[in-house]
């Protein structure tokens, strides 16, 4: 073995030491969902969530909550979505199970300036989850800035949700990417009220895709499946032939 | 050390044009214009301050007249101070037309006193200002020696010497005392100063008699500074202007550096870090940073600088280039010795305030927030947003209002403001509405659960009742909604308000 080969060796074992350890995926709690996600989401990655009606979008926070653990969890919020989607509740978080203390809110001015702050905040391995918002389709959010936003994920170990509200899918560098719903509360459940989301995984680059019912659990703060008896209503705004069957 | 500027409002206006006529700044006062300040030329043709308009009119008819604008002089003054800031960190403003500058330990940085004050005053009347200067051991004698013998150095405890043979016009009295003193016949401070101290104070007030023994030098009145004097400095000074980003920027570690090495000596670390830039012609350009905790590290301090100079609305102008950069601590604090800690989470929490301090230098301290709970059952306002840098607000504890098992009570998210609804068709007096319209839509309710009675603040007397109910709309989105006030209270039916969306 000659010096340059034994170099080359002694650096693939540091790099070795240097890697990130393997880290768990994250598991949702919803049965099906964690088996075509391969356990779970995959930490320090970019998942996007895009959500039709007002209230979806809290699939993301769940999602953000569940990955951030007892670690903070940094929401970033441009100024028009707090205008337009309402402004962040801390009881709220609250009563979904969630802690208030573990939350540091950063109100950007605009898309460019919250994707800025996400850059900012993923760069560090401490922080334990990352919401990003962003509305619309802003000329700033391309594929170059979703791939910039994956790879600091990847390098930290930040996982990130991106949270798109009355946005089309376009390329980007997501390992996963879901279109989520409300669904309306089970006909025979009288404790209603519990979020419930009719979640479609519509993109999955490491997997398999599906459509789940997905009922979070605020006890245990974790996912659940949907107690719902054998056959989901049909939501109002799609006809009653795509009914999912579960 | 006090300057004082005798003509600063003309100075202000013919700095800026020429005038071919002697300029006569006008002032109304008790519904008649009189003069404020004037020009020297318009001092030679035997105008002076306080005339009647109409009379120096008739002496002088080429006058150019202008209204006085003491705004805009105040604004100078200040401009004038901040220049000044680069020779003491504490300049005192003395309105209308005066500045105190305390020398005390600085007057060896620039050779003698006699040196500085010959300094100060040539750049400040090389501007164009009419600016006279004298130094002594209180405030008050120096502004009398400044006005009515400029140029004199005092040392300490000679004051009443020299203010002696000063007239009494010196000591700023109003009209009233000035009558009394000249009736009495006392025209210079020494001969006020003969008299015994409780005669004077019997026929002038103690507020006089205490002027005169500061004057005197007998008693010391402390200066007010004009903004907060900061623990420690660190400047530098060169002898061409800078203009480049990269000597700026090498200069701004070398400061960081020699200020933390004191830091570090002393055991401190620096809460708020001003950065002051001094052009060459006169501005003056200030970056104040707050950090989380006490900071003492020169690659960080250079780090959140370098950040707040790339956000900055517009761009540092170097202009003619900076002739002085100054760091300052404007409030350093004990750090306690810390050890580095094997411990992961203290590790951890310290990354995270760093990473909020660095935000918060880019976006502002205010839009990096946290949340406290507060004692209030209003929706709204039960938790509140702090900044996120900011540790004192402590926080009582956040209250579960579901019961274990239950649902959600409250949305995760509020609207800014409850937005009304239309077309709600509720059944009276307290049902909950079967359908409404918000934001042009018509939502059709088919749970709801309420009414959860929230009623405002009675002390504060404002604000109806609320009924809050939680409806599920057909589609499955879940809303908060209330109903403003009860169906009997007053004569028209109730509004309608949404106000958060469950998830």
């Amino acid at each position: 073995m000659n010096k340059t080969e034994q170099l080359a060796e002694l650096r693939h074992s540091l790099a070795r030491y240097a890697l990130p350890p393997e880290r768990a995926p994250i598991a949702t709690g919803h049965p099906q969902a964690d088996a075509v996600l391969g356990g779970g989401l995959r930490p320090g990655s970019l998942h996007e969530v895009f959500a039709t009606g007002w209230s979806a979008g809290s699939f993301a926070a769940l999602l953000a909550m569940l990955a951030a653990g007892k670690k903070t969890l940094f929401w970033v919020q441009p100024d028009y979505e707090a205008m337009e989607y309402g402004a962040f509740s801390p009881n709220g978080l609250l009563e979904l199970g969630g802690d208030p203390r573990g939350l540091i809110q950063v109100a950007a001015r605009n898309a460019t300036e919250a994707l800025s702050a996400a850059n900012d905040v993923l760069a560090c391995p401490h922080v334990g989850a990352l919401l990003l918002e962003i509305e619309g389709m802003p000329k700033c959010l391309d594929l170059v800035a979703s791939r910039r936003l994956s790879l600091t994920a990847g390098e930290s170990g930040v996982t990130v949700f991106l949270l798109r509200n009355g946005a089309q899918a376009q390329p980007s560098a997501a390992l996963t990417r879901w279109q989520v719903s409300s669904a309306p509360s089970p006909a025979h459940d009288d404790d209603w009220g519990n979020p419930l989301f009719d979640a479609h995984l519509i993109r999955h680059r490491a997997g398999g895709l599906g459509e789940f019912l997905m009922q979070w659990n605020p006890e245990h703060a974790c996912f659940k499946t949907a107690d719902i008896g054998a056959v989901v209503r049909a939501p109002a705004h799609r006809p009653a032939v795509t009914q999912i069957a579960i | 050390m006090a300057l004082w500027f005798a003509r600063l409002p003309t100075d202000r206006l013919s700095r800026k044009s020429q005038f071919d006529a002697p300029l006569v700044i006008s002032h109304k006062a008790n519904n008649a214009l009189y003069v404020y300040a004037l020009e020297a030329r318009a001092q030679k043709l035997g105008l002076y301050k306080g005339q009647p308009l109409a009379n120096a009119r008739a002496m002088v008819q080429a006058l150019s007249i202008l209204p006085a604008d003491e705004r805009a002089d105040a604004r100078l003054l200040e401009t004038i101070a901040d220049w000044c800031d680069r020779f003491t960190p504490l300049v005192t403003l003395d309105s209308p037309d005066s500045l105190f500058l305390d020398i005390t330990g600085a007057a060896h940085l620039f050779g003698t006193e006699a040196a500085m004050l010959k300094m100060v005053t040539e750049k400040i009347g090389s501007c164009g200002f009419a600016v006279r200067g004298a130094i002594a051991g209180t405030s008050l004698a120096a502004k009398a020696l400044a006005r009515f013998a400029p140029g004199t150095i005092v040392v300490c405890g000679g004051e009443a010497e020299k203010i002696a043979p000063l007239p009494i016009t010196a000591l700023d009295p109003d009209d009233k005392i000035l009558r009394a003193l000249r009736h009495a016949g006392l025209k210079t401070i020494g001969q006020a100063a003969e008299r015994l101290h409780s005669e004077l104070s019997e026929r002038l007030g103690k507020s006089f008699v205490a002027r005169l023994k500061v004057m005197l030098g007998a008693e010391e009145q402390p200066l007010q500074p004009r903004r907060p004097l900061p623990d420690l400095i660190s400047e530098q000074r060169f002898a061409e202007p800078v203009v480049t980003q990269e000597i700026i920027s090498a200069s701004l570690k070398t400061l960081a550096e020699s200020l933390c090495g004191i830091l570090e000596r002393q055991g401190q670390g620096v809460r708020i870090l001003q950065a002051a830039f001094f052009r060459a012609d006169g501005k003056l350009e200030r970056l104040a940073i707050k950090t989380g905790e006490p900071l003492r590290d020169p690659k960080v301090m250079v780090r959140l600088l370098n950040q707040k100079l790339d956000t900055l609305a517009d761009p540092l102008d170097p202009g003619f280039g900076f002739d002085l950069i100054r760091l300052e601590a404007v409030l350093a604090e004990e750090t306690k010795p810390a050890t580095i800690s094997f411990d992961s989470d203290e590790n951890a929490r310290r990354q995270i305030r760093f990473l909020v301090d660095r935000l918060s230098v880019r976006f502002g301290s205010s839009r990096v927030q946290r949340f406290v709970p507060q004692d209030s059952h209003i929706p709204e306002s039960a938790g509140v947003a702090v900044p996120a840098q900011e540790e004192d607000f402590a926080g009582g504890a956040w209250g579960l209002k579901r019961k274990p098992g239950d649902p959600p009570r409250r949305p995760l998210r509020l609207l800014e403001k409850p937005e009304e609804i239309s077309s709600v068709l509720a059944s009276v007096p307290d049902g909950p509405p079967s359908r409404f319209r918000w934001r042009q839509c018509l939502h059709e309710v088919t749970r709801a659960e309420g009414p959860e009675r929230i009623a405002m603040e009675w002390w504060k007397k404002q604000g109806l009742t609320r009924d809050y109910f939680r409806v599920e709309t057909r589609e499955g989105q879940r809303f908060w909604l209330y109903r403003d006030g009860l169906f009997e209270q007053n004569g028209s039916p109730p509004r309608w308000y949404l106000q958060g969306l469950f998830s």
